[in-house]
């Protein structure tokens, strides 16, 4: 326990050089150039202390029950040992079945508590006046999540390029756009980026270095990189999918209600 | 003061079920599938109380200072109506966000790894450390340009899609040329770069803009600064990998 407090310490030490720097920025404009007094400065500066505490608190418990228990598990999962079935001893990417669905899972929970994901989604809600549910979208952006980040451990398993995945999801992106409802584009775009932040990225990493450094034929240099571009690409196409298929029921409800009456 | 708590007890509930996915999840592949037992019991369930914690004050201090003092920033520069200023502050927000990332620390670390392994930089110490010093500096950079671009549209009133695609435009060229394995690093460093911090602050002053601005709508136009934050470090990435 006595760790407990030296390790406090320690991220409280690391986040204040992360987040002092952005108040400098912040404070220096708003009394250097825009030269005013900030409108309701104690309930900001407390506003302020309770995000640094909050984020010091987050990543220490983090880095106390999840990343530890995340990371071993990642190395478990992807090793052969557990992934030989006994049957055969020639690894094929169809052996792999629980490090997919534990790639989904991870995705899929980790997103939904990722706090600039819950930051964007209250944002969104405020801004289109309640039109858009805050779970509905985070909902939307972790199904997202869950399904890039296992065809990223399925393609380090079949080692196929990169660029290709990517290439095919921008066109598919680009599809979507057309036809989706004008209003949700821009958040649609934002939400990719905004999945993979303290939660995920290190789950992530881990279970990208593990299958690249276990995987027969692979090197964890070339092939560990590319799980958080396609956990960033998914949610895009996820977004605008829970638009279209919203407003498609709408637009369904609307014509039944017409012939009902 | 007793408002104060109800809300802060509400957000504490909330957490409780952010969270609960993660518990589940973990606690499935550890018992049912990997038939093992939870090492270390104790860390794990005050690790577990401080993230609750740590959600909850943190979506608590947004509501009271982030958001609303990102909005009137985005206000009283609307205001003020200097484009100059504006642009050097939504440039300093992106690059002074970046920069010092710790995500993206590691991330830079490891690339410098990969060139080396790859005969890109002599595999010493110093070497590795002026690679990874450039790419951060070439990520925040990009986030810093990217920021201007995104408050620039939010002027203009360009459809987001345009700059969307000339920029995945952008990245398709810049495969095709960067060298082969700067191209994952390239394509990653797109998603490290916003962090928990800087999201909603980013967010605050696009939809502040939008919504303080003539003509624009800030649910059209508010939104997609992320967007472009995270699509132009991998092009300037595969232009650093093509320097080098």
């Amino acid at each position: 326990m006595d760790g407990l407090a030296t390790e406090l310490l320690t991220t409280l030490v690391e986040t204040l050089r992360d987040v002092l720097p952005i108040a400098g920025i912040l404070f220096g404009f708003q009394l250097i150039v825009l030269r005013q007094p900030i409108p309701r400065l104690r309930q900001v500066l407390t506003g302020f202390a309770y995000v640094f505490a909050g984020l010091v608190l987050f990543l220490v418990g983090l880095e106390r029950a999840l990343f530890p228990l995340g990371k071993v598990m990642a190395a478990q999962l992807t090793d052969p040992a557990f992934i030989i079935d006994g049957i055969d001893d020639v690894l094929g990417w169809d052996d792999y079945y629980w490090v997919y669905l534990f790639a989904m899972a991870i995705g899929f929970s980790t997103t939904i508590a990722e706090p600039s994901l819950i930051a964007v989604s209250m944002k969104a809600n405020k801004v289109s006046g309640g039109a858009i549910s805050p779970w509905g979208l985070r909902i939307a952006v972790a199904i997202g999540a869950a399904i890039g980040i296992s065809l990223g451990a399925f393609r380090i398993i079949t080692g196929t390029p990169l660029h290709l995945y990517i290439m095919a999801g921008y066109v598919m992106v680009i599809v979507q756009t057309i036809f989706a409802p004008r209003m949700i584009i821009a958040l649609a775009y934002d939400s990719g980026g905004v999945t993979t932040s303290t939660v995920t990225v290190p789950l992530v990493a881990a279970l990208g270095l593990g299958l690249a450094s276990t995987v027969p034929g692979r090197s964890p240099l070339l092939d560990g990189f590319g799980m958080i571009a396609f956990t960033c690409l998914f949610p895009i196409m996820s977004v605008m999918a829970y638009a279209q298929i919203s407003e498609w029921r709408a637009r369904c409800n609307a014509r039944a209600r017409k012939e009902g009456d | 003061m007793i408002k104060q708590l109800q809300a802060f007890l509400s957000t504490l509930l909330d957490s409780l079920r952010d969270l609960a996915p993660i518990i589940l999840v973990v606690a499935f592949f550890q018992l049912v599938v990997l038939r093992q037992p939870l090492p270390n019991l104790a860390d794990v369930l005050v690790g577990t109380v401080l993230v609750i914690l740590g959600l909850t004050l943190f979506i608590r201090g947004l509501d009271l200072g982030l958001f609303p003092f990102g909005e009137s920033m985005a206000h009283a520069f609307a205001r003020k109506g200097s484009v100059f200023w504006l642009f050097a502050f939504a440039f300093a927000l992106g690059f002074g966000t970046t920069v010092a990332e710790p995500a993206l620390i590691a991330v830079a670390e490891e690339a410098s790894k990969a060139a080396a392994g790859g005969g890109v930089i002599p595999n010493v110490e110093a070497e590795r450390d002026q690679y990874a010093l450039g790419l951060r500096i070439t990520v925040a950079l990009s986030v810093g340009f990217a920021i201007v671009i995104g408050v620039l549209r939010i002027l203009r009133g360009w459809p987001i899609q345009w700059v969307i695609i000339a920029g995945y435009m952008g990245v398709v060229v810049m495969t095709q040329f960067a060298p082969r394995e700067i191209i994952g690093i390239a394509y990653d460093t797109g998603g490290v770069t916003t962090s928990t911090i800087t999201v909603p602050l980013v967010t605050a002053l696009g939809v502040g803009l939008a919504s303080s601005i003539k003509g624009r709508n800030p649910m059209t136009d508010g939104f997609g600064l992320i967007a472009f934050a995270s699509l132009t470090p991998m092009i300037f990435v595969m232009g650093y990998g093509m320097l080098y």
